[in-house]
């Protein structure tokens, strides 16, 4: 094999760490999007975009002159409303309907963000400074951006903060229940419409999060949402509807995928890897239910 | 009934005789006629397994860009090597004569007809057998796959693209190209027409119905469905694979993004056309593409630069608003021209109810 991770297997470490890092980052959208599938029913192909618009807020600031890394705060507030305001002109009115009309109709809302976000942010590949420096292991031949270290601490942060709030707060027990069985609890007396405004928020400030984490460690542009999309459908259909430690799992299994496919399949093919890794996944999963004379629902 | 089939061959033959002379009525837009033409023909196919079987595709671009990529490939490698043409890029070292050029697309899109329909059924199997959004979310990453793998490939030009050959210079006729791609694509909407008009009379329309209405119910009724599903697929893929080949040599550049695996334009046309039109009828589609393909080009020169925003409001518009489509509205308002017999006292007592 020519494969230069072959030949100096302290990057296989270096791959492994990135990937598990950027994992969990990965893991905190899918989880995002895991709630507001399980909670609403509804596939949402934007997610990606509000990724890179809660992104795109931190890069903001990190240009008027305040830490980026502040962005993990203000970000996810601005897009709970920006997630609150598409479910109030869109999202209400797909809710119910069939699976395919919410991915088209958010396929729509996703490419007018993306022609948005070019317009005011521009179309080239920017990224926020953190200036956090670096940590060296292994004699300098692993070298770790400390923002990824922070990323992934915040990432798991705001999980845990999720988790409690969902089983504690009032709210989560209302969205809880809703995911449930949305009919019983409008009988005993839970809005569901404002559950529902509410989870849509509560993803699109996951995103902001998310987003805000991204523009310090990776780039911003404003068309790479698709990928983050994709990536987060992948890892829910592979940890099931709301399992945290599944989702956690598998989106480190899927960094870890990525960074391996980076060095083996070269750069250019990345994104082209996780498309074709969804597509074998499905796949997989199909012949599986097959079996038992099942499919995938 | 005679009466019937005699408005239907006035109908269908003034339809052609319009299509035969409207490069030379409108000859300013023939480039556009030949977009229209296209368009109708991916609208129509993408509603024969959307539509009709349900299966609700965001791949068929896959069979489109593979299309126009073996055209264009098969049009090059026959006389000239492939890998020198595409690292040569726009400056041509090679150029074919007249009769290289129509052998070249000729056999290009034979291949281009064949292969995608071939490559359709191979992936069918293990494709087809995923339902509902799990289809359209899979076909959709093979779209955007397609695309990425075919932007890493050198020999098709990889990232710079590849240039299609130009229309050959020793026909001096500057009308010569438009017409020929013109008459090209509307041969290709007849044939698309007229097979998908034999599928609406057969069996084999009430069968992908069925598996639309409710598969697990068809299977059990002894057919076969996944058979059917994957000849479905076939059927959209040839059509797909020929309308990408005609685009390719018509554009005369081929990006492996923004052209051929274009997911974010033709990709999403085919099938919002399709559901503006109405999906699951044989004249939807086509006045959808007409009235999108209108649309678009009377809209895109006055918001220039604001198009997608059109698009994606227009995608949200039509979804939201009008799923069942024109033709759905159409058929609401006027159901007995549909062939549809209203009981009034049924439809009342209905009323009552809600």
């Amino acid at each position: 094999m020519d494969f230069l991770i072959f030949k100096a297997p302290i990057l296989m470490v270096q791959a492994s760490l990135d990937g598990i890092l950027l994992g969990i980052l990965f893991a905190l959208i899918a989880y995002g999007m895991a709630l507001q599938w399980g909670v609403m029913n509804i596939i949402n192909i934007a997610q990606g975009d509000l990724v890179i618009l809660g992104g795109y807020i931190a890069y903001t600031m990190y240009l008027v002159g305040i830490h980026p890394a502040w962005g993990v705060i203000v970000s996810p507030i601005i897009m709970y409303f920006v997630g609150w305001a598409l479910y109030k002109l869109v999202i209400n009115k797909v809710v119910d309907r069939d699976l395919f009309i919410s991915i088209l109709a958010t396929f729509g809302i996703a490419i007018v963000m993306q022609q948005l976000m070019n317009f005011i942010f521009g179309a080239d590949v920017v990224v926020a400074q953190s200036e956090y420096g670096t940590t060296m292991l292994f004699d300098n031949s692993v070298t770790l951006p400390n923002s990824k270290i922070f990323a992934a601490f915040i990432s798991v942060l705001y999980a845990i903060g999720l988790v409690i709030y969902m089983k504690k707060s009032r709210l989560g027990r209302a969205i809880r229940a809703t995911a449930q069985n949305a009919r019983a609890a409008k009988i005993l007396g839970v809005d569901t419409e404002k559950v529902y405004a509410a989870t849509f928020g509560i993803n699109a400030a996951l995103c902001g999060v998310a987003g805000a984490l991204i523009s310090i460690t990776l780039t911003l542009h404003p068309y790479v949402g698709l990928p983050y999309t994709v990536r987060s459908f992948m890892i829910v259909i592979v940890a099931g509807l709301g399992n945290l430690p599944a989702v956690a799992v598998s989106g480190m299994g899927l960094g870890l995928f990525e960074e391996f496919a980076d060095y083996i399949l070269g750069t250019e093919f990345r994104i082209g890897a996780v498309f074709m890794l969804l597509v074998f996944i499905l796949v997989y999963r199909r012949f599986k239910l097959s079996k038992k004379r099942e499919y995938l629902k | 009934m005679n009466k019937v089939k005699q408005k239907d061959l006035i109908l269908y033959s003034g339809l052609i005789i319009l299509g035969l002379a409207a490069p030379f009525l409108f000859s300013a837009f023939k480039v556009q006629l030949t977009y229209l033409c296209v368009l109708i023909v991916l609208a129509m196919t993408w509603n024969l397994q959307g539509g009709e079987m349900g299966y609700n595709s965001f791949g068929n671009i896959l069979f489109y860009g593979l299309g126009m990529y073996l055209t264009a490939s098969v049009q090059v490698g026959m006389f000239f090597p492939l890998a020198e043409w595409t690292e040569s890029g726009g400056e041509k070292t090679f150029v074919h004569t007249t009769a290289q050029y129509f052998q070249g697309i000729g056999v290009g899109l034979l291949v281009a007809a064949i292969v995608p329909t071939i490559v359709a059924g191979a992936i069918g199997y293990a494709i087809l057998g995923l339902r509902g959004h799990y289809f359209a979310i899979c076909t959709l990453g093979l779209g955007i796959a397609a695309g990425e793998i075919a932007g890493g490939i050198e020999i098709i030009g990889a990232g710079q693209g590849f240039t299609t050959p130009p229309f050959p210079a020793e026909i001096v006729d500057p009308e010569a190209r438009g017409q020929f791609f013109y008459f090209l694509s509307f041969l290709v909407l007849v044939l698309a027409f007229v097979f998908v008009k034999y599928i609406y009379g057969s069996r084999f329309r009430l069968i992908l119905n069925a598996i639309r209405d409710n598969e697990d119910k068809a299977e059990a009724m002894g057919i076969q469905t996944m058979k059917y599903k994957i000849v479905g697929w076939m059927c959209s893929a040839f059509f797909c694979g020929l309308a990408g080949g005609i685009m390719g040599g018509l554009i005369g550049y081929i990006d492996s993004t923004d052209v051929a695996f274009d997911g974010r334009e033709m990709g999403v046309f085919m099938v919002l056309m399709a559901i503006l039109g109405g999906k699951g009828t044989l004249w939807g589609p086509i006045i959808g593409a007409t009235l999108f393909h209108f649309f678009k080009e009377g809209l895109w020169t006055f918001i220039l630069g604001w198009q997608y925003v059109a698009l994606g409001v227009l995608i949200v518009v039509i979804v939201v608003y009008f799923p069942e489509g024109l033709m759905g509205w159409l058929r609401e308002k006027y159901p007995d021209r549909f062939g549809e017999v209203i009981d009034e006292k049924d439809r009342k007592a209905q009323v009552e109810l809600k």
